[in-house]
C-alpha cells in the first residue's frame, strides 16, 4: 500500500516534469513550423542578407531582415559601452570596498531596480531621455538609437552587477592574502588578481545582460523612433527585430507570407538569444566547477 | 602620499563613482514618476471607469485585468514550477539527460518575453482556440514564468543539506515522507520567494499580452475568461504612445506608471520580507 503510494506519487511528478519540458522545448519547435512556411515565398538568402523590409509594397514585397538585426545590436552595444564599466565598477566596489551596511542597502536598490517593468523604462524614455537628448544635441525628437542604447544600459545592469558580483566573491580569498601578503594595494589586488581571477565570470554576466538587452521589446519599442531603415548613426530612429514583431504581428492576417515572416524573425532572435544564453551558460559552470 | 597609495585612491573614487550613478538612476526614475504622477492618484481614479475615449476617469479595468492575469499565471506556473524542480532535484537522476533538460530549462528563462508572446499566439489563440482572452494571456505569461519558478525553486532545495534527507531515510521513512517532513519545510519559502519575484515580473510584462488578449479600451471589467481585458503595462503603453491626444493624457500615463510600479514593488517587497524573515530564522 505504501509502496503504491510511493510509486504514484513519484509518477505524478515525473509526469509533471515531462509535461513542463515538453511544452517549453515545444516552444522551439512550434516556432520552427510556423516559420517554415514563410520560406517557400521567401528566399532564405534574401531574408538573412536583404536590408529592405517592406511586407506590404503594392509591387514586390521584400523580406530582409539585416538593417533589424544591425539595429538591434547598435542599441545592444552602445547599452554594454554605457552599462559594463557602472556594472562592474559597482559589482567591484560591493565585493571589495563597501562596507556590510552598504551592501545590505545596496541588495534590494538593484532588485527594485531590476523589478522595474520594462514598459515604465520605455516611458521614461519618451517623457524624460527623449526630450533631455533632443536638448543635449539639438535634434527634433530624442527617439534614437542612443536613448534606446541608454534605456537597455539601465536594464542590463541589474544582471551584470549581481552575476559579476558573485563571480567576484566566488574568488578564493587565498588570491587576495597571497596578494595583499607580498605587498600589494587593495587596488592592485583587485585589478590584477581578482578581476581576472573572477574575468570569465564577469564575461558571462556581461553575456546574459546582453542577451536580456536583444530580446526587450517594450523599450526599444517605445524610445527608439522605430523608423525601418538602415540605421547610419546613434542619432539615427532604429527599428529592432522586436519592434518589427511588436509592431506588425497586430496588422497582419494569421496565416499570410508576412505572419509567417514574422515567426521567422522571432525563432531568429530565439536562436541568437538561446546561443548566447547557453555559451555565457556553460562559461558560468565551468567556472563553478573550478572554484570548487 | 606615494603613487600606488594615488592610485588607489582614484581607482576606489571611479568605483564609488559607479555605485553612485545607479543610485541615482533608480532616484531618477522614482523621483520623476513620483513628483509627476501622485498628483493624480486618487481614490476616484483607482476605482473608476476611464471616460470619454481614456483622456479622463480611472484605471479599474486595468488594475482589475492585471489582478486576474497574474492569479493565472501564478495557477498555472506555481504548482507545475515546483512540481518540476521537485522532481528534478529530489527524483531525477543526475545524468546526461537531466542536465540537458536543467540547461534548457535555465536558458529558456532567457529568452525574449516576445517570443513567448508569439509562442501564446499560436498556441492558445490560434491551436487551441481560446482566442485573444484573458485566459491565453495568463497561460502565455505563466510559460514565461515557468523557467524562473523552476530555476528559483530548485536553488531552493539544493540548499537543504542532504544530512536532512539521509537522517529521514536512514530512519526508514520513505521517499515521499523524507520530502514532504525533512525537506519541503525547509525549502518551500525559499521557492516560494523566487516564484513571487517571477510573479512580480510577470505583472509588469507587456510584449506577452500585446497579441494575446490585452485590448486598447474597454470602459468595463472583464466578463469571462474568454473576454480581453485591459492590463496596467498594455495600459501605460497605450498611453504614451498611442493615444489620439498624448499630451492631454501624459498625467493619467504617469499616474498608470506609479500604480503599476508600486504594484510591482509591492510583490517584490513582500518576496524580500519573505527571504529576510527566513534568514533570521536559520540564524537563529
Amino acid at each position: 500500500m505504501k509502496n503504491l503510494k510511493e510509486r504514484s506519487i513519484h509518477g505524478l511528478f515525473l509526469l509533471n516534469g515531462i509535461f513542463v519540458v515538453t511544452v517549453l522545448l515545444g516552444i522551439f519547435f512550434l516556432l520552427v513550423f510556423t516559420a517554415i512556411p514563410a520560406f517557400r515565398e521567401i528566399k532564405l538568402t534574401e531574408f538573412l542578407f536583404s536590408a529592405d523590409w517592406n511586407p506590404t509594397s503594392y509591387y514586390k514585397a521584400s523580406y530582409g531582415i539585416v538593417a533589424m538585426i544591425v539595429s538591434t545590436f547598435m542599441v545592444t552595444i552602445g547599452a554594454l559601452i554605457i552599462a559594463v564599466p557602472i556594472g562592474i565598477g559597482t559589482a567591484a566596489y560591493l565585493s571589495d570596498v563597501a562596507s556590510p551596511g552598504v551592501r545590505e542597502i545596496a541588495k534590494p536598490v538593484i532588485e527594485i531596480l531590476a523589478g522595474i517593468p520594462s514598459v515604465v523604462i520605455g516611458f521614461l524614455g519618451i517623457v524624460l531621455v527623449g526630450p533631455f537628448l533632443a536638448k543635449l544635441f539639438g535634434l527634433n525628437n530624442g527617439l534614437n538609437a542612443l536613448n534606446g542604447a541608454i534605456l537597455l544600459a539601465v536594464m542590463a545592469l541589474p544582471t551584470i552587477i549581481s552575476l559579476s558580483e558573485d563571480a567576484l566573491k566566488s574568488v578564493p580569498t587565498t588570491y587576495q592574502q597571497a596578494s595583499l601578503a607580498l605587498g600589494a594595494s587593495h587596488w592592485q589586488t583587485l585589478i590584477r588578481i581578482k578581476i581576472p581571477a573572477a574575468l570569465s565570470g564577469i564575461l558571462a554576466a556581461v553575456m546574459l545582460g546582453m542577451g536580456r538587452a536583444i530580446g526587450e521589446t517594450m523599450t526599444v519599442l517605445m524610445a527608439t523612433g522605430c523608423a525601418p531603415a538602415m540605421p547610419g548613426s546613434f542619432f539615427d530612429s532604429v527599428r529592432t527585430m522586436t519592434s518589427t514583431i511588436a509592431i506588425e504581428l497586430g496588422e497582419v492576417p494569421y496565416n499570410t507570407t508576412h505572419y509567417y515572416a514574422l515567426f521567422g524573425i522571432a525563432l531568429t532572435l530565439f536562436i541568437i538569444t538561446f546561443s548566447i544564453n547557453m555559451v555565457s551558460d556553460i562559461i558560468l559552470h565551468k567556472q563553478q566547477r573550478l572554484t570548487k | 602620499m606615494n603613487k600606488k597609495k594615488v592610485t588607489e585612491f582614484i581607482g576606489f573614487a571611479l568605483l564609488r563613482l559607479s555605485i553612485a550613478m545607479v543610485g541615482l538612476i533608480l532616484i531618477i526614475i522614482l523621483y520623476d514618476i513620483i513628483s509627476r504622477g501622485a498628483g493624480k492618484i486618487s481614490w476616484e481614479f483607482l476605482t473608476t471607469m476611464p471616460k470619454n475615449g481614456m483622456t479622463e476617469g480611472g484605471i479599474l479595468p486595468a488594475i482589475v485585468g492585471t489582478f486576474i492575469v497574474t492569479v493565472i499565471t501564478a495557477i498555472l506556473a506555481v504548482p507545475l514550477g515546483m512540481g518540476c524542480a521537485i522532481y528534478l532535484n529530489e527524483y531525477a537522476k543526475d545524468n546526461l539527460i537531466t542536465r540537458i533538460i536543467r540547461m534548457s530549462i535555465r536558458n529558456l528563462s532567457g529568452v525574449p518575453s516576445i517570443v513567448y508572446g508569439l509562442f501564446g499566439v499560436i498556441l492558445f489563440v490560434q491551436l487551441m482556440h481560446l482566442g485573444t482572452s484573458i485566459l491565453s494571456s495568463g497561460l502565455t505569461l505563466g510559460l514565461m514564468t515557468l523557467p524562473w519558478t523552476i530555476t528559483a525553486s530548485e536553488e531552493a532545495l539544493k540548499n537543504v543539506p542532504n544530512s536532512y534527507r539521509e537522517g529521514a531515510l536512514a530512519l526508514g521513512a520513505s521517499k515521499w515522507q523524507t520530502i514532504s517532513t525533512n525537506v519541503l519545510p525547509y525549502a518551500v519559502p525559499g521557492m516560494l520567494t523566487g516564484t513571487i519575484l517571477g510573479l512580480a515580473r510577470a505583472a509588469g510584462e507587456t510584449a506577452p499580452i500585446l497579441f494575446t488578449g490585452a485590448a486598447f479600451y474597454l470602459p468595463f471589467l472583464p466578463k469571462s475568461l474568454s473576454s480581453q481585458f485591459m492590463a496596467l503595462p498594455y495600459h501605460l503603453y497605450i498611453m504614451s504612445t498611442q493615444h489620439h491626444a498624448i499630451d492631454k493624457v501624459r498625467p493619467i500615463a504617469y499616474a498608470t506608471a506609479l500604480v503599476l510600479i508600486v504594484l510591482v514593488f509591492t510583490i517584490n517587497l513582500s518576496a524580500i520580507a519573505l527571504r529576510y524573515r527566513l534568514r533570521k530564522r536559520r540564524m537563529e
